[in-house]
């Protein structure tokens, strides 16, 4: 997916805060040479209207991902523990809040 | 998983509305169809910023100069968020921008029109981009997940693209005599041109089947022209300003515009490289990047500079 080899310099994906408190959210990718160029070349693109007070820059090629394809046995772990939501456990009706 | 598993599975997803990412199995034709249809939107937005840019340092107020500026600059952006959509299907910048260089990828016909008065910047804003608005908010619904993001972002920013531009005419048509008419003479050369906008006929697309197919478009060319009629042709009316057809009638019965027909001979010239301006924004293309070719590789070299120093 990184194109490396470009005359553009190399890819990094931007992660914009919108506001202190708030997780960084990923809102795209852009070229550039060096790290400051990154984050410079960030707040330029993505953040022209007040989008967010701070900025995330990472080499796209630092980023390791699951595949689609292993979706099925990657994620099974998740299914099978139905007890880890509260709906599972019956409270007394007299408890109103839990 | 075989080829016969991996198209049942892309087309279960398509008919679920769930988004194609970039790492995920597609047809061929399908990742060429959406770097073809991608990167020539990319290419408008940068090649668009020409005949904008031409007004920037006569614009006729000090605000109106800061909002052209501001403007061109968004689109710009638009161009880079495109770019990036595009590479995630595996072609690189250096690849899209050869491609546009050359002649071989496309950009919208309309900006080979020139802008010869200030009424054209109003005329491009409140018809070339309300025509873009058009396509792209159906676009924020298209099949492919960075594509649909990036059309977000960009339906978010166009709006203040639509405003300005309408603004310009609206100004123009309660000042002088003189001013009227550079209105109405805008809107005479930009009317057609931007009905082209939406491509040829259904009947005549030859992309359309596969990209409906696809979901990377939901609607029609003629579905999409007509809506933008039906929007334009009152904001017209309301500021005096006569639309250029004879035969454009409200009609009751579809409750839309009946309107003339483009002159599609006139689109295939432009298309083909024989429209007013192609020459010239292509050349300006290539000369910005010939020129900035020492600014990259500067910044390259500089780079790693920077990172033997860390590593000494």
């Amino acid at each position: 997916m990184a194109n490396t080899k470009d005359s553009q310099g190399p890819l990094w994906e931007v992660f914009v805060q919108k506001k202190s408190g708030q997780p960084f959210v990923h809102c795209g990718n852009l070229h550039a040479f060096d790290k400051e160029m990154a984050l410079q070349n960030a707040r330029d693109l993505y953040t022209r209207r007040n989008e967010g007070t701070a900025l995330w820059v990472v080499p796209s090629d630092a980023i390791v991902s699951s595949s689609p394809e292993d979706i099925g046995p990657f994620f099974e772990p998740a299914n099978d523990k139905v007890f880890r939501h509260p709906t599972f456990y019956k409270i007394p009706d007299a408890i109103k809040h839990m | 998983m075989d080829i016969k598993q991996l198209e049942t599975n892309f087309d279960a997803k398509l008919s679920k509305n769930e988004n194609i990412e970039p790492k995920d199995w597609m047809p061929d034709n399908y990742r060429k169809h959406l770097i073809r249809q991608i990167s020539q939107h990319a290419h408008s937005e940068i090649v668009g910023m020409l005949p904008e840019g031409n007004w920037i340092t006569r614009a006729p107020s000090l605000r109106a100069k800061m909002i052209l500026l501001a403007k061109v600059q968004d689109e710009g952006g638009h161009g880079l968020y495109l770019y990036t959509a595009s590479e995630s299907l595996n072609i690189s910048r250096d690849d899209l921008l050869e491609q546009l260089h050359t002649g071989k990828a496309k950009y919208s016909s309309i900006f080979n029109y020139p802008t010869l008065t200030w009424a054209d910047i109003g005329a491009i804003g409140w018809l070339v981009d309300g025509a873009a608005i058009m396509n792209q908010v159906m676009l924020q619904r298209t099949s492919y997940g960075p594509y649909a993001r990036a059309m977000v972002r960009i339906c978010k920013e166009e709006s203040f693209h639509q405003r300005q531009g309408y603004e310009i005419m609206c100004k123009l048509s309660v000042g002088t005599k003189e001013q009227k008419e550079m209105a109405q003479d805008a809107l005479n050369r930009f009317w057609w041109p931007t009905l082209m906008m939406f491509g040829p006929p259904d009947a005549e697309s030859s992309n359309s089947e596969n990209a409906i197919k696809w979901k990377i478009k939901r609607e029609s060319n003629d579905q999409l022209r007509q809506r933008f009629v039906n929007q334009t042709v009152p904001q017209a009316e309301l500021i005096g300003l006569t639309i250029p057809d004879k035969n454009l009638k409200w009609n009751e019965a579809k409750n839309g515009y009946d309107f003339g027909e483009p002159d599609w001979t006139e689109f295939n010239n432009v298309i083909h490289g024989n429209g007013p301006c192609n020459k010239e924004r292509l050349g300006a293309r290539i000369k910005a990047h010939e020129q900035g070719r020492w600014v990259r590789e500067a910044a390259m070299a500089f780079a790693e500079k920077k990172k033997e120093r860390v590593a000494a």
